[in-house]
């Protein structure tokens, strides 16, 4: 046989079917992947040094910059993680809101989810749709927190401001809305032979490899883990309310993890409403902060986690008992999803099909390089 | 094929079904949407309600905003004259700078679109920048719950009223160590204080240093220029507090007890000397006569002492402090605490000569021979006059002299009833002491409340401890019996006509309102003038007066080059602290003179 010569390709980082300021270079065959390698720096800004320069108040405004699309859970877990360490209890009332906060982030992740999965198969017209409705959720963000995408408004020891006055049947009307219009969805997304032939065996992870390789989130419950830090080892209130954890799509490709997430947004805007029936209508939702200048938090460390929309988001914290954060290691999903696991799974694969698998698995560069 | 079903090609066509249907977004009309209400877009900044204080630049961290002067904004007392500007480059509107305001003046906006050819536009000053944009505001922390700052003060452990009046035992008990770090921690650290305090001592450092539970830094901090703390943090009349940036909106950090509480961790002279430690510069052969042993010729005795001056003090009493010996009760600054710092002063070597009245024991041209300098820091000791009918009757005190007496130990029998006339702190003290003598006390003033010269917590000490305080009534005659005994004050109401030029509002009687007070004695609290009967007469021309007060330069220098004065005997506020300022600035007016311009600069 004739020895067959491999072609380098660099897709990224400035390429639209790669999933932020990331490269992937690729040793192609014909149309088959090699061997891939990802390539990450483009994204650069250090936050896990920043913030051992800011006090533990100014910290918590950089932490929601480590996620564009679902800021939230690293604001949740920043202010877990301090309020563990320095034992601040967190009033009745924030944690509700907390979790409702949590769960909106979900919802319009998955909607962000829905366009670029579509999109990277040809299909526009969904993420068209899926964006403009999730517009919707930013704009009770707006309402809720004061800004549509870093909201900045989980900090340690609450919330910072109260719901705003009839805000809760603004919220149960967009999860009407948006729960009819993911019918919509499904008509041209799942219902699609182009994604149903596309999407089927494309990507696969081994199930029993999945929990070694680090894999979490929605791409390890699609190869039939039980596996969500909401149900594991509950935060907030989440042992109040009644959810399903998907563990019965096991086929654990593109497609598997595609009908989680279509799963999953509809519990999500469960949850929301259990929350919002749920939550105390009076009481305080911020346990007052010393003087952040001279806000000592004791020597000590702790590590926390939240299910995000992409996976286990995991801080470590550390205080050396100064004003100043000793070190906040971030433990993204993506950093694995992106760089290791990534590289395994597309051996093999199709060259057209790297941007469908990176949609599914959701990496993204800012975790990676933080 | 698997995958292949005629549903999976019919199904996506479904989406024709919203050619229809109201599009999310449409180009044309353009309709603006509005932010909502809690929006954070640029700043917008209330301009004469803005301090200056700096917090939003300190706890901004980008590092957005600068404070800068503006025109027209000077600055004055409580106010930087600076005003915030943002690099709406750096800015990230997370608006903490807001959240961290401790006035409120600060706020974001629903405006979010600025368009600008000019980058130098993008230094923003927000409220001049956008003089519109108060109607606009959206983000606010109107609601102190979501204020950063802690604007409620630790609460003071006092003694119970009903206690306080028996004896004349302390009142306020001091912070405990937690309560106190609690208090530092509110602390913004913006520095207004400093430039209120007469004497700009380092309030921001000290309570830091307590807020890290560092107390000895912050008794050293504390002693760098008062040498008289723990008395400043009983009785002092805090202008720092009146400034502090919380006050605006909330209580000011209890910068007095504070320091208390830093001052009361030395038990003694000796443990204050050991925490202290101040470097005692070697003899330098100069010597300085300090006549009055009150705040301002103790502070002079004790720089100069450091700096290895031959420092002596003549005080024709037998204790030292001055006014804050014989003029304020000891239930504010008991005898220890002021014997305590004056012991600690005679170890770092200032030299006392207690009953020595100049002008009789010594005369004044002895002290003007034999020493290099002379400060005169004699006070304020005599009364002014109520200028009424019947006021040499037997009952009728002035309250300096009233006060005076009763803190040297006497026992003054004041009858049942008694008027204290005056609306100061020593018309309060007159008052507070009168009571711890048995009297029911009645304190007249010829003002509204809020136009009370006192201490806000000393008029509700005073309140609390069962002071009535009729306000509006002008005294006009000591009616008294037949042995010239006081029986009543007469007095008409009064009232308030506002000052055409401008000022306060005043007092004008309203006929035939004549009202008599039934009382056992009448006490005069209506203020003080000097004595310099002890200053021969060929000085006067060098020492020069006006108004009762002694003229002096930057230096705190007299005409006569040698000759210094401070305290009372200079300045009009006659508190203890402007008399340590004085005496501080007449320190460097020493060193000046007799060591010249380049000793100054050396600490």
């Amino acid at each position: 046989m004739r020895k067959q010569k491999t072609t380098t390709i660099y897709l990224g980082p400035q390429h639209p079917g790669i999933t932020g300021n990331m490269m992937v270079k690729l040793e192609v065959d014909g149309d088959t992947i090699v061997k891939a390698e990802t390539h990450i720096g483009y994204l650069h800004r250090g936050f896990e040094k920043l913030m051992e320069r800011r006090n533990w108040l100014q910290s918590f405004t950089i932490v929601c910059r480590i996620c564009v699309p679902e800021p939230d859970p690293n604001e949740e877990n920043y202010a877990r993680g301090v309020e563990e360490i320095e034992g601040r209890e967190v009033p009745e009332k924030a944690r509700w809101i907390r979790m409702l906060v949590l769960e909106l982030a979900r919802i319009q992740a998955y909607l962000l989810w829905y366009g670029g999965q579509s999109a990277s198969v040809g299909l526009y017209t969904i993420g068209q749709w899926s964006i403009g409705d999730r517009n919707y959720v930013l704009d009770l963000f707006e309402e809720l927190t004061g800004g549509r995408v870093y909201h900045m408004y989980i900090w340690p020891g609450g919330v910072r401001r109260d719901l705003p006055k009839g805000f809760k049947d603004r919220v149960y009307k967009v999860m009407d809305y948006i729960e009819k219009r993911l019918d919509d969805y499904d008509r041209l997304l799942f219902d699609n032979a182009i994604f149903q032939k596309r999407a089927q065996g494309v990507g696969y992870i081994p199930p029993e490899k999945a929990i070694e390789w680090g894999v979490v989130g929605p791409p390890l419950r699609a190869t039939g883990t039980k596996s969500d830090v909401r149900i594991d080892e509950p935060y907030e209130f989440y042992d109040q309310v009644e959810f399903v954890v998907p563990d019965f799509y096991k086929t654990s490709d593109v497609w598997a993890r595609a009908l989680v997430r279509r799963f999953e947004i509809r519990q999500a805007i469960n949850i929301v409403r259990q929350v919002l029936d749920k939550m105390p209508e009076k009481g305080p939702v911020w346990n007052k902060i010393p003087n952040p200048h001279k806000w000592r938090i004791p020597r000590g460390d702790a590590y926390v986690k939240t299910e995000s929309a992409r996976g286990e988001f995991g801080y470590y914290v550390v205080s050396d008992g100064s004003q100043f954060p000793r070190r906040v290691h971030v433990r993204g999903p993506a950093y694995v999803h992106g760089i290791t696991l990534l590289e395994k799974i597309l051996v093999g694969q199709n060259i057209s099909d790297v941007s469908m698998i990176m949609n599914s698995l959701g990496t993204c560069p800012p975790e990676m390089e933080r | 094929m698997s995958w292949f079903n005629i549903k999976g090609i019919t199904n996506p066509l479904t989406a024709l079904g919203q050619v229809a249907k109201k599009p999310h977004t449409i180009r044309f009309p353009y309709e603006e949407k509005p932010a909502a209400e809690r929006y954070r877009g640029l700043h917008y900044n209330d301009i004469d309600y803005c301090i200056g204080c700096g917090n939003c630049a300190e706890i901004c961290m980008n590092k957005a905003i600068d404070m800068v002067p503006v025109e027209g904004i000077e600055p004055k007392k409580g106010d930087s004259g600076l005003r915030p500007r943002i690099d709406n480059g750096r800015c990230c509107w997370c608006g903490l700078c807001v959240d961290v305001c401790p006035t409120g003046s600060l706020s974001l906006t629903r405006e979010y679109i600025f368009v600008s050819p000019n980058p130098e536009d993008f230094l923003w000053m927000p409220g001049i920048s956008n003089p519109d944009g108060k109607d606009k505001r959206s983000w606010r922390s109107n609601d102190l719950n979501f204020s950063i700052n802690t604007y409620e003060r630790e609460k003071m452990p006092m003694l119970d009223p009903k206690e306080r009046v028996k004896s004349f035992a302390e009142v306020v008990l001091g912070y405990e160590e937690d309560q106190a770090r609690r208090e530092a921690q509110r602390c913004l650290s913006c520095g207004l204080c400093t430039e209120a305090c007469p004497e700009h001592m380092h309030i921001p450092e000290y309570i830091n240093a307590i807020a890290w539970g560092a107390d000895d830094d912050s008794l050293r901090i504390i002693y760098d220029n008062n040498p008289l703390p723990e008395t400043c943090g009983k009785v002092c009349t805090r202008r720092c507090e009146e400034v502090c940036a919380l006050a605006k909106r909330g209580e000011p950090v209890a910068i007095r007890w504070l320091k208390r509480y830093a001052t009361e961790r030395a038990l003694n002279a000796d443990e204050i000397k050991e925490i202290v430690n101040p470097p005692i510069a070697p003899k330098n052969g100069k010597t300085v006569g300090v006549i009055g042993a009150g705040p301002a010729g103790l502070t002079v005795g004790y720089y100069l002492a450091l700096r290895g001056f031959d420092v002596e003090i003549y005080e024709r009493n037998s204790r030292a402090g001055g006014m804050t010996m014989y003029g304020i009760p000891k239930y504010r600054l008991p005898l220890e605490s002021l014997d305590k710092q004056i012991e600690y002063m005679k170890k770092v070597g200032v030299k006392f000569h207690f009953n020595t009245e100049v002008g009789k024991d010594i005369s004044f041209d002895e002290i003007y021979q034999k020493y290099d300098a002379v400060f005169i820091g004699v006070g304020l000791q005599d009364a002014w006059k109520l200028g009424i009918e019947g006021e040499d009757a037997d009952g009728v005190w002035s309250a300096i002299h009233f006060l005076r007496r009763v803190n040297e130990g006497e026992r003054i029998d004041v009858g049942n009833r008694v008027v204290v006339v005056g609306g100061g702190n020593t018309a309060i003290d007159a008052s507070r002491v009168s009571r711890r003598l048995g009297a029911e006390v009645i304190m007249l003033y010829r003002r509204r409340k809020q136009d009370m010269p006192a201490d806000w917590e000393e008029i509700e000490d005073a309140e609390a401890e069962g002071v009535q305080i009729w306000t509006q009534g002008i005294p006009v005659k000591v009616i008294t019996d037949e042995q010239g005994k006081v029986k009543a004050l007469r007095y008409v109401k009064a009232e308030m006509v506002p000052d055409p030029r401008g000022g306060r509002p005043r007092p004008v009687p309203i006929e035939g309102s004549e009202t008599d007070i039934e009382c056992t004695t009448v006490i005069a609290a209506i203020g003080q003038s000097a004595d310099y009967s002890f200053l021969p007469e060929k000085y006067h021309d060098k020492v020069k007066m006006n108004r009762g007060r002694i003229i002096v330069n930057e230096w705190g220098q007299t005409d006569d080059p040698k000759i210094f004065a401070g305290g009372d005997a200079v300045n009009r506020v006659a508190d203890a602290i402007s008399a340590i300022a004085d005496g501080y600035r007449a320190v460097k007016g020493i060193v000046r003179l007799l060591l010249g311009e380049e000793a100054l600069k050396q600490k």
